[in-house]
C-alpha cells in the first residue's frame, strides 16, 4: 500500500468509476430534475486532504432498537416482516467497517410519516419508517422492518414509485458519500419508474435490486432480502497533479 | 477484486424521517463559542424559487487546521474536544439553511501548497439524483484565497467569486443556486 499522507502531500484519491454508474444530473422523465439539475458542467475537484477525510459520524448515538423498525413502537406494525441486511464494501471489495447505514421508507400502505405525503392511504402508529446501524468488521448491516408498499406521486399520469427503501452510507471519507435507494425484486412498477431508470446502464440499475435470500429467512417469522452497497475504491498510488 | 459503486439516487422528498432525530446537526460549536461564525444562505431552484426539501451537510477542519479523521496523521495540530468537523441540516420553509462553526485552519493541498481556509459542502434533495459538491471559501482570506490551489486554478473570476461566502448580517452568507444565471460553482469530487 502506498503511502498516503506525508504531511498532506502525497493523497492517494478516490477512483472517478462513479460517473460511469450514476444518473445524469438532469434526467428530463424526472421532473423535478430540470429546474434542480446544473447547466455548467461540473469542474474536478481533485481529491486533498479534505475529501479523503470524511465524518466519523453517529457512534455515540445510535439506539438499541435503531435497528429493528418493528420495535420502536408500543405495537408491531402492519405488513410483511423482513430482514434486509447485506455488507458494505468498497471498491476493491473490502468491508467498511463501522461506518453509518441509515435508512427510511414508506409504510406497507405506501404512506410515509411525513407532513408533505398527502397519499390518501393510512399512517400506522406503530410505524416511523427510520433506522440506522453501523457495520460490522465484516461490513455487515442487518435491519429488521416491514415490506414498504409502492405509492402514487405527481411525476406523470398515474406514476407510482416501485417498491423502495431509502439508504445513506458515509464511508471513510467526504468522497464516498452515497445516498441510494434499494428496490426489491420483480417489482411491477420498475418499468414506468424514471428514478430507478435514472441509472442508465441496465447492468448498474439491476445492482439496486435487492436479492431474495432465503438462506437468511428466518422460519416461521420473516423472509430476508440481501442488499450489497460499494462505495468508490481508491487509487492505488497518489496520483500525479 | 474491482467493484464499481452503487448508482447514486435522489434523497427525495421525505429525507427527515430518516435523517432528523439526533441526527441532524447544525451547530458544529456552541453558541458561546469565542469564535463561532453564523453560515447561512438560501437555495434555489432554476427559476429562482427557494428549495424547502434539501439537505446540506459540511466537512472541514477545525480552526488548527487539523481534520477529525485517522488519515489526517499531523499529530502535532491538536483536536479539539467536541468538535469533529461535521454538520448537517436541512432548509425550512424559505429555503434557507444555517450553521454555526468555526473558521477551519489552513490545511495542505495536493502539491504541498497550503490550502485557503474552505469547508466541503454537499446539497442533497429532490430532483438531485447525486449530491451536488461545492466549497465555501472566506472573504476575510483575500491573499490566501489568491493563492489558493485550486481557486487560482479556475479562470473566470465569477466562478471563483462563487466560491466565497459574502459577509452579511453579523455572519456569512453562502446562497446555493442549483440552476440558472447565478449557477453555484458546482464540482465533481
Amino acid at each position: 500500500m502506498a503511502q498516503r499522507v506525508t504531511r498532506g502531500v502525497q493523497i492517494a484519491g478516490y477512483r472517478r468509476d462513479d460517473v460511469e454508474v450514476d444518473p445524469p444530473y438532469l434526467h428530463p422523465d424526472y421532473v423535478a430534475t430540470r429546474t434542480r439539475s446544473p447547466k455548467r458542467p461540473l469542474l474536478l475537484l481533485p481529491h486533498t486532504l479534505s475529501e479523503v477525510t470524511g465524518p466519523v459520524y453517529g457512534h455515540d448515538r445510535i439506539g438499541e432498537l435503531d435497528h429493528d423498525l418493528t420495535r420502536q413502537h408500543d405495537g408491531e406494525p402492519i405488513g410483511e416482516r423482513i430482514i434486509l441486511h447485506g455488507r458494505v464494501l468498497d471498491g476493491d471489495g473490502r468491508p467498511v467497517r463501522g461506518t453509518l447505514v441509515e435508512i427510511w421508507q414508506a409504510n406497507s400502505a405506501g404512506r410515509y410519516k411525513h407532513v408533505v405525503d398527502g397519499h390518501p392511504a393510512p399512517l400506522d402508529p406503530n410505524f416511523t419508517g427510520a433506522g440506522r446501524c453501523l457495520t460490522d468488521d465484516e461490513g455487515n448491516y442487518r435491519f429488521i422492518t416491514i415490506k414498504p408498499g409502492a405509492y402514487p406521486w405527481p411525476n406523470h399520469p398515474n406514476a407510482w414509485r416501485a417498491q423502495h427503501v431509502h439508504f445513506s452510507v458515509f464511508g471513510p471519507a467526504f468522497a464516498t458519500r452515497l445516498v441510494t435507494q434499494m428496490y426489491f425484486p420483480g417489482d411491477p412498477l420498475f418499468f414506468q419508474d424514471p428514478i430507478f431508470h435514472s441509472v442508465r446502464d441496465p447492468k448498474h440499475r439491476d445492482r439496486m435490486i435487492s436479492a431474495f435470500d432465503l438462506d437468511n429467512t428466518v422460519e416461521e417469522w420473516a423472509l430476508a432480502y440481501r442488499f450489497d452497497i460499494v462505495l468508490r475504491g481508491r487509487e492505488a498510488t497518489p496520483m500525479e497533479d | 477484486m474491482r467493484l464499481y459503486p452503487t448508482p447514486s439516487q435522489t434523497v427525495g422528498p421525505y429525507f427527515h424521517i430518516g435523517t432528523d432525530d439526533g441526527f441532524i446537526r447544525g451547530e458544529l460549536v456552541a453558541p458561546d463559542h469565542p469564535d463561532a461564525v453564523r453560515l447561512f444562505g438560501t437555495v434555489r431552484d432554476g427559476e429562482g424559487a427557494p428549495i424547502n426539501d434539501s439537505m446540506i451537510e459540511i466537512w472541514q477542519a477545525n480552526s488548527a487546521g487539523r481534520y477529525a479523521h485517522p488519515e489526517d496523521v499531523r499529530d502535532d495540530l491538536p483536536l479539539e474536544e467536541g468538535f469533529d468537523g461535521f454538520g448537517r441540516t436541512h432548509t425550512d420553509d424559505d429555503g434557507r439553511y444555517e450553521f454555526l462553526t468555526v473558521k477551519p485552519g489552513v490545511v495542505p493541498g495536493r502539491d504541498g501548497r497550503p490550502q485557503a481556509p474552505h469547508i466541503d459542502v454537499s446539497v442533497f434533495a429532490r430532483g438531485l439524483l447525486k449530491r451536488l459538491v461545492t466549497r465555501i471559501y472566506f472573504p476575510d482570506e483575500a491573499e490566501a484565497n489568491e493563492a489558493d490551489p485550486l481557486l487560482s486554478s479556475i479562470e473566470d473570476a465569477a466562478t471563483r467569486a462563487a466560491l466565497v461566502a459574502v459577509a452579511d448580517d453579523g455572519g456569512l452568507r453562502f446562497d446555493i443556486n442549483l440552476q440558472g444565471d447565478r449557477e453555484t460553482t458546482f464540482f465533481a469530487v
